[in-house]
C-alpha cells in the first residue's frame, strides 16, 4: 500500500472500522518504501523491526478512535535523536551515532502512537537546500528522478510525495521544510521559533532552528502540530504560549481577510511560472473573499546575506562538539591532540559544512565581529520590523515558496546559487515567523509551491487560509509517477 | 627612578549550590569520575541547557555584597575553544553583559584603609578536568557545569600587600554571604594575577605579566612582590618588559617564564543563542538584598562601638560567619560580652584547632555555651570547674544537667556557709588566736577546714568574705 492522495483521517477508519491492522499497514508502508528506495533514496534508515515491534504493541492495545495518529506511519529526520537508533545527520561523523535519547517532538509523535518507519534523508548537518550534500547519498525528487526534492528536509518530503509515509517531521533553518515541501508538492510548516521544542534537535543554527510537519495536505499537517507543539522545560526557548487546536474551525474560509503580496518575493531572479502561479494564487483568495494587496518588504533583499553570516557563526560554535573525543568519527591517524582534532574533523565532515564552518569562524573573529556578525544582527532586527510594520494591516503575507521548481540533481555547483534558492524563505526564520508551503500549481510536471508567513504564534490562520485554498484547488491531488510511465 | 605598581586580579569563586548551572546535575567533590554528569554536561548532540536560577540568585547576592550595580538583563555568551574537558567546545558565559559591574569592597592595610574598585563579576560554567596515564588521557566531567562566578579588580591595586588584603576581604565577604566555601586549597577560590609597573607620573600603564601556579594568598604576596622586584630591575637597566606568562615556582619564591605572549586568544564570542536574556526584577533584588547576611566590616563596626569589644577581638570574631553568628546568638542570648568572646576565642579556638573541625561540626552551641558563661556569672561555677563543664558541652551534654548529676554546685550562699564557718571557728581557737597575732597562713588552714567540710563546692571568694568578716567581729 502507498499512501499517495491518502490522508489521515481515512487510514485511521480503516483502522477504527478493522479494515486493516496497525501490523498489516506499517508492514505495507515499509515494503512499498523499499520498493521506492531504488529510485528515491528518502531513507538514511529503514527501521522495519522497531516499526513492526511497535505497530504489534499498538494493535495489542487497540486503536484509540479519539487518536487520529494511532497507528499511522511517519519518518523523522535523520537530525532528530532517535533512542537506539542510528541518527546521522546525514554525516560521516555522526555515522556511528546510535543516541541513549529521544527528542521531545520523536516522544511527542511515539506518545500519539504514530509508527516510525525510519529516519529520513537530509543535507549534512541540515546544510543545504537539494539533499545532495548527504554523506548517504542523494535523495531523488519522486516527480522526476533526475531532480532534487529540496532540502535540507528532502528525504522527509520526498517520503511523504512518494507515499511512503503519510507524515514526516523536518526541520526548518533558512527553509529546509518549506522548499522540500514545494519541490515535492505537499504540504510543509515551519512554525513559530519557539512553537516546537528544539531538544534532541542536533543543532544547526539555534536562534533559527525549529521543527515542523511535512504531510500531504493541510488538514493532516494541523493534526501533527497539535501533538508536538507546546513548551518543554528542557528547551528555554520553546514558548509557554498555549497551544490552540489548529484543526478546529479550520474550515472556515477567508472571507475578510487581509493578505498581503510583498512585491519584492515576486521581482527578479522568480521564474516567470513561479509568479504566475503566485497571482493566480491571489486570485483565487480574492475570489474566495479575501483582501489581497501589494505590501512592501525592503530590508528581505539583505537576508540571505544577513543569514549566510548569523547561521554559519552558529553553526561553527555548534559543530565544535564533534571533535574526535567524545562522539562520531574518529580519525584513526592522529599522533597527538590537535592531529586528532584536525585529522577527525577533515575526514569527518563535508565540504559544505566544511566551508560554512569557515564562514561563520571568520565572522565570529575578533576584528571582524562587528563589520559582520553584528552587522548582520541589525539587519535582522530591520527584517523583523519590516514583517511586523505588514502585519500591523494584514494577517497574512503570501509569497512564493522557492524561485523556481526543483532544479537538476548536480545543476548547482555554485554555492551561492544554491544559497538564492532560500531568498523567499530565509526572512522568515530571520523573523522567527511561522510559514507554510502548499502546493500551488506546476510547471513542466513539478510542483511549485506558495508560501503562507503569519504572525508569530498564528498558525491557525495560516492553516485556516491554507484549508480554504487547498478545497478550491486540486494541485494536491496529483501525485507523482514515481520512475515514470511504466 | 621610582615606580608605581599596577596589580588586577581576576578571582574565580565556586558556588555551592545543589545542581550545576545548566543541568540538573549534582554538584559535588569526590564521586567516581563522571558520576555527577547527564546528556547536557556531556554536550551531547541535541541537547540544550537550562539555567538554574539558584545561580543568578547567587550571583545577584555576590554583587550586593560586592556593592556592585545587577545588571538586570544580561544574557549568556559561547567562548569557543577546543579542549577534551571542554565537552560543547564552547563555554557558557558572560562577555558583553556581566552580571554585575562598577563594585568596591574596602582593604585595611596595617591600618589604612582603602576602596578597591571592582570592574564587573559574571557568572558562567567550569570545565572538567583531563588527566594522563600510561597510554591513555582521561576526562572527567564532575566538575564540568559547576557554577562559577568571576570577580575582575580594577586597576586600583597598587601593592603585593594590598593584594593580599583585597583576597582576604573578598574571600571574608563571600564566605558570610554563605553562596560559596571560598576555599583555594580545594579550587572553590581561584585567583589569576596580573602586574605591571609604570615610572610614576606615567599615564600608560605598563606592559602586563601574568602569574600562574599562585596557590595561596600568600604565594600570590610572595608572586607578586618578587615579580614587582624582577620588573624594576629591568626597567632600571634601560631593558623593556615583554609580555610573558610566568610560573611561580613555590620552592624558591621566584617566577619562571612560561610562555610569551603575542596579541590575544581569538575565543570568538557571540551570545548564546540557547539561552533567552535573563530578566531579573527590582522587586527580586530587593528581596534578595533584605536577606543579605551583615557584612563583616559591619559587623566588626557593631562589636567595637556598641558592644565595646577591642578592633583585636572584633577581628578575630568576624574571622568567619559561623564564628560571628554564633557570638550574635549568645549575646541575644544574654551571654556576657566579653566573656563570651573570650571563651570563643579561647577555649572554642583551641578545641577547633586541636580537632581541625569547624563550628558546626561540633555539639557546642551557642545556647550551652551561654548557659555555661551564665554559670559561672551567678558563681554556680568556678572559672576550674568551667573547664569541665567545657569537655562536657563539646560530648553533648548538657552544662546545667551535668554540674548537678556531678554535684559541682558551688555553695556560694551565705546562709549555708555561715554556720559551717561558725563551727569551724569554734573547733580552731588556737587559729582565730594565730590570725590575730599576725600569722596570715592561719587563715589558709581555716579555708582548707572549710572546703573540707563542703567536699570543696565553697565558693572560695564567698568563704575568704564571710571568714574575714567573722574573725574581725
Amino acid at each position: 500500500m502507498n499512501f499517495l492522495n491518502k490522508d489521515i483521517t481515512s487510514i485511521h477508519q480503516s483502522l477504527v472500522n478493522g479494515d486493516i491492522t496497525v501490523e498489516q499497514l506499517t508492514k505495507e508502508a515499509i515494503e512499498n518504501s523499499k520498493n521506492n528506495e531504488k529510485n528515491i533514496n528518502a531513507f538514511i534508515t529503514i527501521d522495519e523491526e522497531n516499526a513492526i515491534k511497535r505497530a504489534q504493541e499498538i494493535d495489542k492495545r487497540g486503536i484509540n478512535p479519539d487518536n487520529l495518529l494511532s497507528g499511522i506511519p511517519v519518518a523523522m529526520k535523520d537530525n532528530m535523536l532517535t533512542k537506539d537508533v542510528l541518527t546521522s545527520a546525514g554525516s560521516k561523523m555522526l555515522s556511528n551515532f546510535k543516541p541513549i535519547i529521544s527528542g521531545t517532538a520523536v516522544n511527542k509523535m511515539l506518545d500519539a502512537d504514530t509508527v516510525s518507519i525510519g529516519k529520513t534523508n537530509m543535507d549534512e548537518f541540515a546544510m543545504g537546500s537539494s539533499t545532495e550534500t548527504s554523506y548517504y547519498g542523494k535523495t531523488h525528487n519522486p516527480w522526476n528522478l533526475d531532480k532534487v526534492p529540496g532540502g535540507s528536509s528532502g528525504g522527509s518530503a520526498a517520503s511523504v510525495a512518494a507515499g511512503d509515509v503519510l507524515a514526516a517531521l523536518g526541520s526548518d533553518t533558512g527553509g529546509s521544510i518549506r522548499q522540500p515541501a514545494a519541490f515535492n508538492g505537499i504540504v510543509g510548516m515551519k512554525p513559530t521559533y519557539g512553537r516546537v521544542s528544539r531538544w534532541g534537535l542536533i543543532a544547526f543554527a539555534s536562534s533559527f532552528d525549529q521543527i515542523g510537519p511535512l504531510t500531504n495536505n493541510v488538514y493532516d499537517n494541523a493534526l501533527v502540530l497539535n501533538h508536538i507543539a507546546g513548551h518543554d522545560e528542557h528547551d528555554l526557548t520553546s514558548s509557554d504560549k498555549e497551544v490552540p487546536d489548529f484543526t478546529s474551525n479550520i474550515d472556515s474560509g477567508v472571507k475578510g481577510m487581509k493578505i498581503g503580496l510583498p512585491k519584492e518575493y515576486l521581482g527578479e531572479g522568480v521564474s516567470d511560472d513561479v509568479r504566475e502561479a503566485i497571482k493566480s494564487a491571489a486570485d483565487k483568495y480574492r475570489e474566495m473573499g479575501a483582501d489581497v494587496e501589494e505590501v512592501s518588504l525592503p530590508h528581505s533583499k539583505y537576508g540571505v546575506t544577513a543569514y549566510y553570516i548569523i547561521a554559519p557563526s552558529e553553526a561553527s560554535s555548534n559543530l565544535q562538539r564533534f571533535d574526535g573525543i567524545r562522539y562520531g568519527y574518529r580519525s584513526e591517524n592522529a599522533k597527538n591532540l590537535d592531529q586528532l582534532y584536525v585529522k577527525s574533523r577533515s575526514e569527518g565532515f563535508g565540504d559544505e559544512v566544511k566551508r560554512r564552518i569557515m564562514l561563520g569562524t571568520y565572522s565570529l573573529s575578533a576584528g571582524f565581529f562587528d563589520a559582520y556578525f553584528k552587522k548582520a544582527a541589525e539587519v535582522r532586527t530591520l527584517i523583523t520590523k519590516d514583517f511586523q510594520n505588514v502585519f500591523q494591516n494584514y494577517d497574512l503575507i503570501l509569497t512564493p515558496t522557492a524561485p523556481t521548481p526543483a532544479f537538476g540533481l548536480d545543476e548547482n555547483k555554485d554555492p551561492l546559487t544554491m544559497y538564492m534558492n532560500d531568498v523567499l524563505t530565509i526572512p522568515v526564520n530571520m523573523a522567527g515567523l511561522p510559514g507554510m508551503s502548499l502546493p500551488a500549481g506546476f510547471s513542466d510536471g513539478l510542483p511549485i509551491g506558495m508560501q503562507l508567513i503569519g504572525k508569530p504564534f498564528d498558525e491557525t490562520t495560516m492553516y485556516k487560509a491554507a484549508y480554504a485554498f487547498e478545497k478550491n484547488t486540486d494541485f494536491h491531488k496529483q501525485t507523482p509517477k514515481i520512475g515514470g510511465d511504466k | 627612578m621610582n615606580f608605581e605598581t599596577t596589580i588586577g586580579l581576576e578571582v574565580h569563586v565556586e558556588l555551592k549550590t545543589n545542581s550545576k548551572i545548566f543541568s540538573p546535575s549534582p554538584v559535588g567533590y569526590g564521586a567516581e569520575a563522571n558520576l555527577n554528569t547527564n546528556v547536557i554536561d556531556w554536550g551531547y548532540p541535541g541537547v540544550l541547557p537550562t539555567t538554574n536560577k539558584g545561580v543568578v540568585k547567587d550571583g545577584i547576592v555576590a554583587a550586593l555584597a560586592l556593592h556592585a550595580n545587577v545588571n538586570q538583563h544580561p544574557h549568556f555568551d559561547r567562548k569557543n575553544y577546543f579542549y577534551p574537558d571542554n565537552p560543547k567546545a564552547y563555554q557558557i558565559t558572560q562577555q558583553d553583559t556581566p552580571d554585575a559591574t562598577d563594585g568596591w569592597i574596602e582593604i585595611d592595610v596595617d591600618g589604612k584603609k582603602k576602596k578597591i574598585g571592582i570592574e564587573e563579576m559574571h557568572i558562567e560554567e567550569d570545565a572538567g578536568k583531563n588527566s594522563h596515564g600510561k597510554n591513555y588521557s582521561y576526562v572527567d566531567l564532575n566538575r564540568q557545569g559547576t557554577p562559577l562566578i568571576e570577580i575582575v579588580s580594577k586597576p586600583d591595586i597598587a601593592s603585593p600587600d594590598e593584594a593580599y588584603a583585597y583576597l582576604e576581604a573578598l574571600r571574608q565577604r563571600i564566605l558570610f554571604t554563605g553562596i560559596s566555601d571560598v576555599k583555594m586549597e580545594e579550587g572553590s577560590m581561584r585567583v589569576d594575577v596580573n602586574i605591571s609597573i609604570r615610572p610614576y607620573g606615567q599615564k600608560e600603564f605598563g606592559t602586563k605579566v601574568e602569574l600562574k601556579n599562585l596557590n595561596s594568598f600568600n604565594y600570590v604576596r610572595k608572586g607578586l612582590a618578587y615579580e614587582e622586584k624582577r620588573q624594576r630591575q629591568i626597567l632600571m637597566s634601560g631593558g623593556k618588559i615583554q609580555q610573558q606568562t610566568r610560573r611561580f615556582d613555590e620552592n624558591n619564591g621566584t617566577t619562571i617564564l612560561m610562555r610569551v605572549k603575542e596579541g590575544s586568544d581569538d575565543y570568538r564570542y557571540f551570545p548564546e543563542p540557547d539561552l533567552p536574556s535573563l530578566n531579573i526584577s527590582n522587586k527580586w533584588i530587593d528581596d534578595i538584598n533584605s536577606k543579605m547576611p551583615e557584612m563583616p566590616n559591619s559587623r566588626r563596626n557593631r562589636y567595637v562601638n556598641e558592644l565595646g569589644l577591642t578592633e583585636y577581638d572584633a577581628m578575630v570574631l568576624t574571622q568567619t560567619k559561623e564564628m560571628s553568628d554564633f557570638f550574635d546568638k549568645m549575646i541575644e542570648l544574654g551571654a556576657d560580652v566579653k566573656m563570651a568572646s573570650n571563651y570563643l576565642q579561647g577555649n572554642v579556638n583551641a578545641y577547633l584547632n586541636d580537632k581541625q573541625v569547624d563550628l558546626s561540626q561540633t555539639e557546642i552551641t551557642p545556647e550551652n555555651l551561654t548557659t555555661m558563661i551564665k554559670l559561672i556569672e551567678d558563681s554556680t561555677i568556678s572559672s576550674k570547674m568551667a573547664k569541665k563543664v567545657f569537655k562536657a558541652i563539646t560530648e553533648g551534654k548538657e552544662p546545667e544537667k551535668f554540674v548537678n548529676d556531678n554535684g559541682m554546685v558551688q555553695l556560694s550562699d551565705p546562709k549555708k556557709l555561715q554556720p559551717i564557718i561558725d563551727e569551724v571557728l569554734s573547733n580552731n581557737p588556737q587559729s582565730i588566736e594565730d590570725f590575730h597575732n599576725g600569722k596570715d597562713r592561719a587563715i589558709g588552714f581555716l579555708v582548707g577546714q572549710i572546703m573540707k567540710q563542703t567536699r570543696g563546692k565553697a565558693n572560695p571568694q564567698v568563704v575568704n568574705k564571710l571568714l574575714m568578716a567573722s574573725m574581725n567581729k
